[in-house]
């Protein structure tokens, strides 16, 4: 009878979970979306709590209290620039829940005598691989994204062999201990590949490649938890595993093509080292304007596009450029914020931002959107954004970043960018933008050059 | 133990119903749908509760279940809550007045 009812919570569980993710599609449902996920999930807790097999609900509990404590705080004190690394850690406790799960049901196995070969060990080794995997990979991730360590991609000779290598010898060994799973003593060599094969994964992958290696990251926690449900008979961790892993590769995909990659090139391309020049580089000479200046043009525009990118991040300038939003629209002028998809550090981190800073989500357009109408844009202001500007990516085939669909700033009637200096962006190519002769460089940290020019817009206005 | 078919349906139509989903979620809201599927994925926690949980649990299984529940709270826990957090910011324009 409990196992019945238990049965019907999950059913229901997975019902939520589905009909969460089909409200997130719009702004106006998705918190309904997040209520019906919470809902679900309390429903799969309870459900599990109930089963007569469970007795040691001291432990379960304190280890609730436990996880709240971190996570709560995690999720409140965390500033909304912090969201991508937020969900790299994240992904990582839940990446390490699963492969701990695994192996905590493997050594139950070993010691009971299971048929070699079995399916639920086949699953288990699955799903303790992609968990580990995805543990370090996400902690790695987490450790570039707050910036513990490098940013830029760190390759050496060989780093393709050797994770081949380290990816072939997890499968081999993994096959080995399914084929004899009596076998314990295999096992810590085992998890040790997976960890480090997972750690591996991201020493060559850069900063401007997170929002892709974040959603594939998403996408392994996902299957692993459809693993586990393999595993464990579960219907409802394979449905929620599923889903997971289809939303996390989708997201990947998207983030691909926006730079025109593959993810062959993005998990090894090594991509974003400074290429060495020839030395053929010469001066060339750009118009710098100070912030009075750029006000004075600003003062005439009808139509002002803001192209933020990682910068405006970094910079925490989306509070400025609200102001400036204001003053502008006070004015009658209108301002869309032009968003290209990899812009930032994680898919949708430019909106969140945008959002956090009181701009309307319906002023936030995206680049397919806007591209047609740039040419008639008086003034695109391009903040701590760079290769999603650059016109090589149309224009030079032979450009790295060719192909890739880019914000046509350059088609706008006359360009600003807020930038630090001239440092190449992540690509580590030059842009042709900052050369124009319409182009003014506006040099500067974001957040203060943005505050300087809204002081001076304001006491034109008075 | 032979292999449950059900199950490989039940992921491959739970896979296509995901894409169908997923594809029609507005780009705005890409990194609140990352953590909210950031969170669902914490429904490991009921794997964790039965391992931890269960009454023939061997010691190991106690320990490694308690720091998998743990891991799954933070991850269940700071999921939903960021993603509301994130979620109450996204405002319409304000009506003209």
């Amino acid at each position: 009878m409990t196992e019945h009812l238990v049965q019907l919570g999950y059913l229901g569980a997975a019902g939520l979970f589905i009909l969460s993710l089909m409200w997130m599609s719009r702004v106006e449902t998705a918190r309904r979306g997040v209520r019906a996920a919470e809902l679900g999930m309390l429903l799969a807790v309870v459900g599990t709590l109930i089963r007569h097999e469970i007795v040691n609900y001291e432990l379960i509990a304190l280890a609730f209290l436990v996880g709240s404590a971190i996570g709560v705080p995690l999720a409140y004190l965390m500033p909304m620039t912090a969201i991508p690394q937020r969900t790299a850690i994240s992904h990582a406790f839940g990446a390490l829940a699963t492969g701990l799960i695994g192996t905590a049901e493997y050594y139950r196995l070993a010691a009971g005598g299971v048929a070699s070969g079995s399916v639920i060990v086949i699953a288990l080794m699955f799903e303790m691989a992609l968990g580990f995997l995805t543990f370090t990979a996400s902690l790695m991730a987490f450790g570039k994204l707050q910036e513990l360590m490098p940013t830029r991609p760190i390759t050496f000779r060989g780093q393709r062999i050797v994770n081949l290598g380290i990816f072939l010898a997890t499968i081999v060994l993994g096959a080995v201990i399914a084929a004899m799973p009596d076998n314990i003593s295999l096992f810590p060599a085992f998890a040790a590949l997976s960890l480090m094969f997972g750690f591996l994964l991201i020493v060559p992958i850069g900063g401007a490649d997170m929002p892709t290696v974040i959603a594939l990251l998403n996408a392994y926690a996902g299957l692993a938890a459809s693993a586990m449900g393999f595993a464990l008979g579960n219907k409802l961790l394979v449905i929620t595993g599923a889903l997971d892993g289809s939303s996390g590769f989708i997201l990947a995909v998207i983030m691909c093509k926006a730079m025109n990659r593959s993810f062959v090139n993005v998990l090894f391309g090594g991509f974003g080292q400074i290429q060495q020049s020839g030395g053929t580089q010469e001066k060339r000479s750009v118009r710098a304007s100070a912030p009075d200046e750029a006000a004075l043009t600003l003062d005439g525009v009808q139509t002002l596009v803001v192209i933020p990118g990682y910068g405006m991040a970094v910079a925490q300038a989306q509070h400025k450029i609200h102001d400036l939003f204001q003053q502008m629209t006070g004015r009658g002028i209108s301002v869309k914020f032009a968003i290209h998809p990899v812009a930032g550090r994680m898919p949708g981190h430019m909106n969140v931002l945008l959002a956090e800073a009181n701009i309307p989500y319906d002023n936030l357009v995206e680049m397919e959107d806007i591209n047609p109408e740039m040419p008639t844009v008086d003034v695109a202001l391009v903040v701590g954004a760079n290769d999603v500007v650059n016109p090589a990516a149309r224009d030079d085939p032979k450009s790295v970043i060719a192909g890739m669909p880019i914000i046509e700033a350059d088609r706008a009637r006359s360009v600003m960018v807020v930038k630090r200096g001239m440092s190449p962006g992540f690509a580590g190519i030059d842009n042709e933008l900052y050369y124009l002769d319409k182009t003014q460089m506006l040099f500067g940290d974001a957040k203060e050059f943005v505050g300087a020019m809204v002081k001076e817009l304001n006491s034109d206005a008075a | 133990m032979q292999l449950d078919e059900t199950l490989l349906y039940v992921f491959m139509l739970a896979g296509f119903l995901g894409f169908q989903l997923i594809k029609r979620v507005s780009p705005l809201l890409h990194s609140p749908l990352m953590s909210l599927t950031n969170a669902i994925s914490a429904i490991a926690v009921v794997g964790a509760i039965s391992i931890a949980g269960e009454a023939g649990a061997t010691p190991l299984a106690r320990i490694l279940g308690f720091l998998a529940i743990t891991a799954s709270v933070i991850n269940l826990v700071g999921g939903y809550l960021i993603t509301d957090r994130m979620l109450k910011m996204f405002k319409k324009r304000e009506a003209k007045r």
